[in-house]
């Protein structure tokens, strides 16, 4: 773990009445770094992302960003301090087209007040060619350039997927969430996923936070992953440590998944 | 003192028409979230039918005894079944003078017999084709359908206001400490509570009920059980609108005047009061029902007549701000 | 400059039509465009709360009540002596009283805009429906105030407003609101609203303040509804409680949602509609209600998005038909 990081989730909990959806749960994050979260199913993993988000206030613990803390921040705060997200069921705004939709994102990152757009003044003017700008570039970088009029509820499930990924990256943000990029992909646009995600990386000088069920995703590009199991951390490591530890074989016993994880290149 | 209690009376006896009517909302809310704004039109479309319902039974005692009357000939000299068929055929003839209780009760069955089937109408008609679009669709329908049979009962019934036959005559029974309680309110009263029971008892106690239950808990799962969502969501709205038709007609045995915008106020505040309780929450519809009755006679008796229909307003924006579940209600999470 | 020009044009055929107008219709006609017009600016202004952020608000009338009270209590009290005292001093009539109905109209609009921010801020978090009571009940409660305050006329009404509106204050008017809502829809703040619309968790996700998006659609909804009452009671002279019932409510939702939520041109164009048409259907009156009903009901099967749905009305779309049909293409 190098020095500077990022996002520190420090003794984090979580309680819904009776249950602990995330428990007493540590994790750091560096800066640049891929890590990936996994677990079984309603390990807590999209509740970690809820929480560093902001949809959620943990009940115990705090959640720090850059060296401040940002838990119990609304969301729209926490994504302008430079965390942005997908969702793990597309969240989509349906009835825009690809090119709204990004522009949407962009907004936080707008000069002009209400003022301005009203009255069409020149500041106005100039933020919007900004952001049209900058909207078609990162339609182009995620190869959604043709569907850009199109509205969204019209893509093909792929590009909708990468169109939220568009979304996320339009805010300039230092922390990307991907919750479930490559749920529904075939073996080929996983492929192509991991590709974006390392350039995009590497493009944009980002922090990624992965939730994946697909090993495949998850072992090629993470280089650090851990694991949850009923809101706890039971492990933490290299993929090459991950496949082999026990407890995370037990905690997937039964799942396909040990299948991949057992075998695995 | 004695005159505080008094308050309560008339207070408890109006919140509980307000829950009969708020039951409606709130099951009906709970099974398609919609807020079923021809509600209150129901109830006063239960009064209508009740209004003409003695009239019916006249000419309808009077045919079907015709009719009997032509059997009775027929079975002349049949031992036990013809002097059996020609003394029905007297009775039904004689139907207009039946005794009162019997009269009120069938008053009451014929106004929620035709009130349901009108839920049905409604239902079928007018919310099934627009249950997938979206809920300010739904919302602008049930608008219509209030407007529809608000202006349509004007049309059909006159916009004259009606007065309801005082088939049960009132009198008074002092409950002592200065306090009284007429006889209609206690008719009110046992009704109402008879009626909530009835219908607490097919939610909880027969399959019909838990299906309820069931659809209103998640649509997609109550089907795969094999629950035909349909038919359950039809028979809540026939459940819902016989409450409010015997709201509407109990109402009418105390304050006969009835007229086609009669539901609107009282459907208003009875959606308020099943808001208070906690929207889908059917022991919530009671208890908003109760509140909200009894915090209006008081408004009315202490403050002022002329804000009797504002504390409606004021106790729906002060629970929303304060606890929008409502009293009995559980806040809903939106899963993320 | 560019601006400017069109800003001037704009106001030329407002002055040219304000003194036309009257010569060319009779005064029935006449005071259907006035109505009209009304009409178009609660319309509009709804449907940036409606249409635009996707709320449920239907509590309109409420707004509209306390803008034209609003005004004309300002007028009757301090208007009106301020007017006599310019003209005293030799200003033209027109100039006066244009002005003192401009600080009317204002202070209206302000007046709406305020209580629909004391309204909207707390209610906006909560779901949808529950956004709908409040705002019927909102518009209940001012009704009922206005017909309990003998200040204001109470349910006698509210007579010996001064007249001073014409076609050009109303098609002002009009013009301000849709210039606003066309603006707005195509500006980044406007992509916000929309959003929130379609989805406000992701809304939220990626930077917007939903809840301050929010109030902001229902203030200026409000304060637009405030200037139409203004309006309404500079041209009629008289306000009566009853012109602000939740029926009135309704009527501009419904054409709000016959024009298309979310469209501009859709909402004028239902506005003149739903205007027009209980006029057209006067010889059958009394079944007007009764059909304008069973109209909502089979508008909402059939064709939920209204006329427009989600589209404007725009030039464009006809050079396309033109196009399509032969023309040589550009």
């Amino acid at each position: 773990m190098t020095g500077d990081v990022l996002l520190e989730l420090d003794h984090v909990t979580i309680q819904f009445g009776g249950l602990k959806a995330v428990a007493d749960l540590t994790l750091q994050i560096g800066r640049g770094e891929l890590v990936g979260l996994i677990g079984p199913n309603g390990a807590g993993k999209t509740t970690v992302f809820n929480l560093v988000t902001g949809v959620y206030a943990p009940t115990v613990g705090r959640i720090l960003f850059e060296g401040r803390p940002i838990q119990g921040m609304k969301p729209h705060a926490i994504a302008r301090r430079g965390i942005t997200r997908t969702f793990q069921n597309i969240r989509l705004f349906a009835s825009r087209c690809c090119r709204d939709n990004v522009c949407i994102a962009a907004h936080q990152h707008a000069r002009a007040g209400l003022a301005d757009a009203v009255l069409r003044t020149r500041r106005f003017e100039d933020d919007e060619r900004d952001i049209q700008r900058r909207a078609g570039e990162l339609l182009e970088i995620l190869g959604l350039s043709a569907w850009a009029d199109t509205p969204a509820a019209e893509l093909p499930y792929g590009q909708q997927r990468r169109l939220e990924i568009a979304r996320a990256l339009a805010g300039r943000p230092r922390l990307l969430l991907l919750d479930e990029p490559a749920a529904g992909l075939n073996p080929q646009e996983s492929d192509q996923l991991m590709h974006l995600i390392e350039d995009i990386r590497q493009r944009f000088h980002l922090t990624i936070l992965l939730i994946e069920h697909d090993m495949r995703v998850v072992m090629g590009i993470c280089r650090r992953i851990a694991v949850l199991d009923y809101g706890v951390r039971i492990a933490e490591g290299t993929p090459g440590q991950i496949r082999t530890d026990p407890r995370v074989i037990e905690a997937y016993l039964g799942e396909e998944v040990h299948a991949d994880l057992g075998a695995g290149g | 003192m004695s005159e505080f209690l008094q308050q309560l009376v008339n207070g408890v006896t109006w919140g509980s028409v307000y829950a009969l009517i708020a039951l409606g909302y709130t099951m009906v809310y709970g099974i398609l979230r919609l807020i079923n704004f021809a509600h209150g039109d129901i109830y006063m479309l239960g009064a209508f039918f009740g209004f003409y319902a003695p009239g019916l039974i006249v000419v309808a005692g009077a045919r079907a005894g015709e009719w009997l009357e032509g059997v009775h000939r027929a079975l002349h000299g049949v031992p036990v079944l013809g002097p059996g068929v020609g003394r029905l055929a007297a009775a039904l003839s004689a139907a207009g003078s039946m005794p009162n209780a019997l009269e009120a009760v069938l008053v009451l069955v014929i106004a929620m017999v035709g009130c349901g089937l009108v839920g049905i109408i409604i239902e079928r008609g007018a919310y099934k084709p627009v249950r997938g679009s979206s809920r300010l669709a739904a919302l602008i329908t049930a608008i219509g359908v209030s407007l529809l049979l608000e202006n349509g009962g004007v049309l059909v019934f006159g916009p004259d206001p009606k007065f309801f036959p005082q088939i049960i005559p009132s009198s008074n029974i002092a409950l002592g400490g200065g306090v009284t309680i007429s006889n209609q309110q206690v008719i009110i009263l046992v009704v109402s509570v008879l009626l909530m029971f009835a219908l607490r008892f097919i939610v909880t106690r027969t399959r019909v009920g838990k299906a309820m239950q069931a659809v209103s808990h998640s649509h997609m799962a109550a089907s795969l059980m094999g629950i035909s969502v349909d038919r359950i969501i039809t028979f809540t709205f026939v459940l819902g609108s016989m409450l409010a038709a015997a709201a509407g007609v109990l109402v009418a045995l105390q304050n006969p005047k009835i007229e086609p915008y009669m539901g609107v106020m009282p459907g208003l505040k009875a959606f308020v009061a099943a808001v208070l309780g906690g929207i889908g929450n059917i022991p919530g519809a009671v208890l908003g029902g109760l509140v909200m009755g009894v915090a209006e006679v008081l408004v009315v008796g202490y403050v002022s007549p002329t804000y009797r229909d504002a504390i409606a307003f004021v106790l729906l924006i002060v629970i929303l701000l304060v606890r929008p579940a409502g009293i009995l209600g559980k806040a809903q999470a939106e899963k993320v | 400059m560019r601006r400017t020009l069109w800003l001037a044009g704009v106001l030329v055929v407002l002055v040219a039509l304000n003194v036309t107008l009257p010569q060319l219709l009779n005064p029935y006609l006449f005071q259907m465009v006035v109505l009209c017009g009304i009409n178009v600016i609660l319309a509009v202004s709804l449907n940036l709360v409606n249409g635009f952020t996707g709320q449920f608000s239907i509590g309109h009338a409420g707004f509209m009540a306390l803008g034209a009270y609003g005004s004309a209590m300002f007028s009757l009290h301090v208007g009106q002596g301020w007017v006599a005292a310019l003209e005293a001093a030799h200003v033209p009539g027109v100039v006066a009283q244009g002005f003192a109905l401009l600080l009317a109209l204002l202070l209206g609009g302000l007046l709406s805009a305020l209580a629909g921010y004391l309204v909207g801020l707390p209610s906006l978090r909560l779901r949808g429906d529950y956004l709908a009571i409040v705002t019927l009940g909102f518009g209940e409660i001012i009704r009922v105030i206005i017909t309990n305050v003998d200040a204001v006329g109470a349910s006698r009404g509210l007579p010996g407003i001064p007249g001073w509106v014409n076609f050009f204050w109303v098609g002002l008017g009009v013009a301000a609101v849709i210039f606003l809502s066309l603006n707005l829809a195509r500006s980044t703040h406007g992509r916000a609203l929309f959003a929130i619309r379609d989805d406000e968790v992701a809304a939220e996700a990626l930077g917007v303040d939903t809840t301050s998006y929010k109030v902001l659609a229902f203030v200026l909804g409000a304060f637009f509804a405030g200037v139409a009452g203004g309006l309404f009671a500079h041209y009629l002279s008289y306000l009566n409680p009853n012109s602000f019932t939740f029926l009135k409510s309704i009527e501009v939702i419904a054409m709000v949602v016959l024009g298309g939520l979310g469209s501009v041109s859709g909402a004028v164009l239902a506005a003149v509609v739903l205007t027009l048409l209980p006029e057209v259907l006067r010889p059958v009156k009394d079944y007007r209600m009764v059909l304008y009903s069973f109209m909502l009901i089979v508008l909402m099967i059939t064709r939920p998005q209204g006329l427009l749905g989600n589209r404007e009305l725009s030039l464009a779309w006809l050079t396309r038909r033109r196009r399509r049909a032969g023309a040589p293409s550009a």
